[in-house]
């Protein structure tokens, strides 16, 4: 068998997620069972021992999510995976993770809801959960895709963002895309970057601050175990580690917090485009539904109309920049998605004409349909159904 | 050693009050890490929130305050990716039994190698007085303003319940002791639940009439007693102290050391 065969697979999407973590390097999965998720915590359990790492199926979602912060402390890259429910479990440690600088990775194989919603069906309405789903300031990254092959390689940027910013990052898959199967090259070792995490430099027996940022903005990390002992609270902190409610020093990590994310809108932005040059109809969609909004566009530029896809792979920070410039020439910009405009109101935000921006949708549990979504355009262009 | 290196003295003064018991078991702890010889850059603290959760600031380990009531499974985490670390839990009562009860029974249940330690002063302090799952009937609390209707916990009971391999009780009266228990809760390999009875004057003590720190240590001098003496067997309504398990159990990380040879074997 040639390498090149061997190595392509044709494997779920949940599946090329947990290839795309083994890839980045992760060493520690805690997690809960839940529907459509729980097929990454089941690869993890046979993968992660296989290579010294550590699988532990812990007692609630919470529990796994504060494990995950536990063990990026104690130097591992760690991650979680759930669905809707679960993610709402989580977002006491996730801010956690925010506010104390923690990489990490959280997985949202996102299903229909509110509460337990549709169970085994799609949807992808925690756009916003996943972005305020906190209490209080911080910034979030949060990547989709829309096929295995790039469920592969976002994986692995997860973690590089995660590693580089000290930050928690998520990954907004959906249903379809974490149970649908297509082939999977895995790259070869070396193909794709893979950041480790930036260990500090200073000696022992010399004071080392856990959160004084080089010039650069990164904070180099020591590892619980390692020469350095340090505190980290969910308090407001100073470079120490140590609580402090002083204004000055309370004002300046909130902007920390925010800034390290919101500055590099543009550096953190990954989409994909299609037939985008001369579009005057432009989709914008991410996930499963880019798909379908993909195939429509294939076929009407097979019947020579001027159409094209934006399909946004970054929707935290939200690439406000980008939607601007890729649809400033369109006569109308449809917005595919399975909620009730979670990203058609960031795009809406970040266009000239909002008025020219629509929703093309579904609600009930289904994947949007090139049908549906061509026959919903018909309505929005006076054509009748 | 010198305790100087134990602890992080631009930290103090700690924020306790006059008369609070945690500080009695810092001491203890201290002492207990001293004696044992321990390498500071192998000793991890996670706490969760409230009064006590603040001892991991004055520690100069590697240390973690964390959310209220998720102490056990940050230090999970920890202990899974690196179980050559001595990993201490101070909790409160109701961080290790109200929010994150669900946590310490499963604790329990893994066998984990954690010294979890239950700083039960049957109060929330850092919130101003409200009733714990500690309280017990009667007691009378900002939310019990006419006596807390809620049955307690009995941690010991619990903690043997859910499959703890060590399971303790003592008093910040009984210091020596203390020290002791500690000791061995920290030797022993496997999860470790250790209940203190700290007292807190400003809100249990004086909302219940019942005095302030010395009066509060009496009676625990004086409704405690030893498993197996005398005093216990004439009066069993008094409370027991002492080590209530110690067993050698499977421990959960190497267990998971075991998975991670069988894995490779395959």
């Amino acid at each position: 068998m040639s390498q090149e065969t061997r190595n392509v697979r044709f494997v779920q999407g949940n599946e090329a997620c947990v290839r795309g973590a083994l890839y980045a390097g992760v060493k520690f999965f805690a997690g809960y069972p839940i529907t459509p998720s729980t097929e990454i915590a089941e690869h993890l359990a046979i993968q992660l021992p296989k290579i010294g790492g550590a699988f532990i199926q812990m007692e609630d979602e919470i529990a796994s999510m504060c494990a995950v912060c536990g063990a990026s402390l104690a130097g591992r890259k760690a991650m979680t995976a759930t669905s809707g429910p679960g993610f709402s479990l989580k977002q006491e440690a996730i801010g956690y993770a925010a506010m104390a600088e923690i990489p990490c990775v959280i997985v949202d194989v996102q299903r229909a809801g509110p509460s337990t919603g549709l169970a085994t069906k799609v949807g992808q309405a925690d756009v916003n959960q996943a972005r305020w789903g906190t209490h209080g300031e911080h910034s979030i990254v949060a990547l989709t895709a829309s096929t295995i092959q790039d469920m592969f390689s976002i994986t692995v940027q997860a973690f590089n963002i995660a590693e580089t910013y000290r930050t928690p990052v998520i990954l907004l898959f959906d249903e379809v895309m974490g149970h649908m199967r297509e082939s999977l090259t895995i790259p070869e070792a070396g193909e794709l970057s893979v950041v480790e995490r930036l260990k500090t430099d200073v000696k022992p027996g010399v004071n080392y601050h856990p959160y004084l940022a080089r010039e650069d903005g990164r904070l180099p990390m020591s590892d619980y175990g390692e020469e350095h002992r340090f505190h980290v609270t969910g308090l407001f902190h100073d470079i120490w580690g140590f609580p402090t409610e002083q204004p000055q020093q309370v004002d300046k990590l909130v902007h920390h917090l925010v800034d390290k994310i919101e500055t590099r809108v543009n550096e953190l932005a990954m989409w994909k485009e299609f037939y985008l040059d001369d579009a005057e109809e432009v989709l914008v969609s991410y996930g499963s539904c880019a798909r379908s909004a993909r195939h429509l566009v294939e076929s009407r530029r097979q019947k020579g109309h001027k159409i094209g896809l934006l399909e946004l792979q970054t929707i935290w920070p939200f690439p406000k920049d980008l939607v601007r410039e890729k649809t400033a020439n369109a006569k109308n910009v449809y917005v595919v998605e399975l909620n009730m405009g979670q990203v058609l109101s960031q795009v809406k935000q970040a266009v000239k004409d909002p008025d020219r921006v629509y929703l093309v949708n579904r609600l009930d549990g289904t994947l949007v349909t090139p049908t549906d979504i061509g026959k919903i355009m018909r309505v929005i262009e006076g054509k009748g159904i | 050693m010198a305790y100087t290196d134990l602890i992080r003295e631009r930290f103090f003064p700690h924020i306790w009050c006059p008369g609070c018991g945690h500080g009695v078991v810092l001491n203890s702890l201290l002492h207990v890490v001293d004696e044992l010889g321990l390498d500071p850059r192998s000793m991890c603290m996670i706490s969760g929130i409230g009064c006590s959760a603040r001892i991991s600031g004055y520690v100069n380990f590697h240390t973690m305050h964390t959310m209220h009531g998720r102490a056990l499974p940050c230090a999970t985490g920890i202990k899974m990716s690196k179980p050559e670390l001595n990993v201490i839990v101070p909790m409160g009562d109701g961080d290790a039994m109200a929010i994150g009860g669900n946590h310490f029974i499963h604790a329990c249940r893994r066998n984990i190698d954690l010294t979890a330690i239950v700083l039960n002063n049957r109060i929330y302090g850092m919130t101003g007085g409200q009733y714990s799952p500690l309280s017990g009937r009667g007691i009378l609390a900002t939310t019990a303003p006419y006596g807390s209707i809620d049955n307690d916990f009995d941690t010991v009971s619990l903690a043997k319940g859910a499959g703890a391999s060590f399971v303790a009780r003592t008093t910040a009266f009984h210091v020596k002791e203390m020290a002791k228990i500690l000791k061995k809760a920290i030797n022993h390999k496997g999860f470790s639940a250790v209940e203190v009875m700290v007292q807190c004057p400003t809100y249990f003590g004086r909302k219940n009439k019942m005095g302030g720190a010395i009066d509060l240590l009496k009676s625990y001098r004086d409704n405690t007693a030893p498993l197996g003496s005398k005093k216990l067997e004439e009066n069993p309504e008094l409370i027991p102290r002492g080590i209530f398990v110690d067993e050698e159990r499977p421990e959960y990380c190497e267990e998971y050391a075991n998975v991670i040879a069988q894995a490779n074997e395959e």
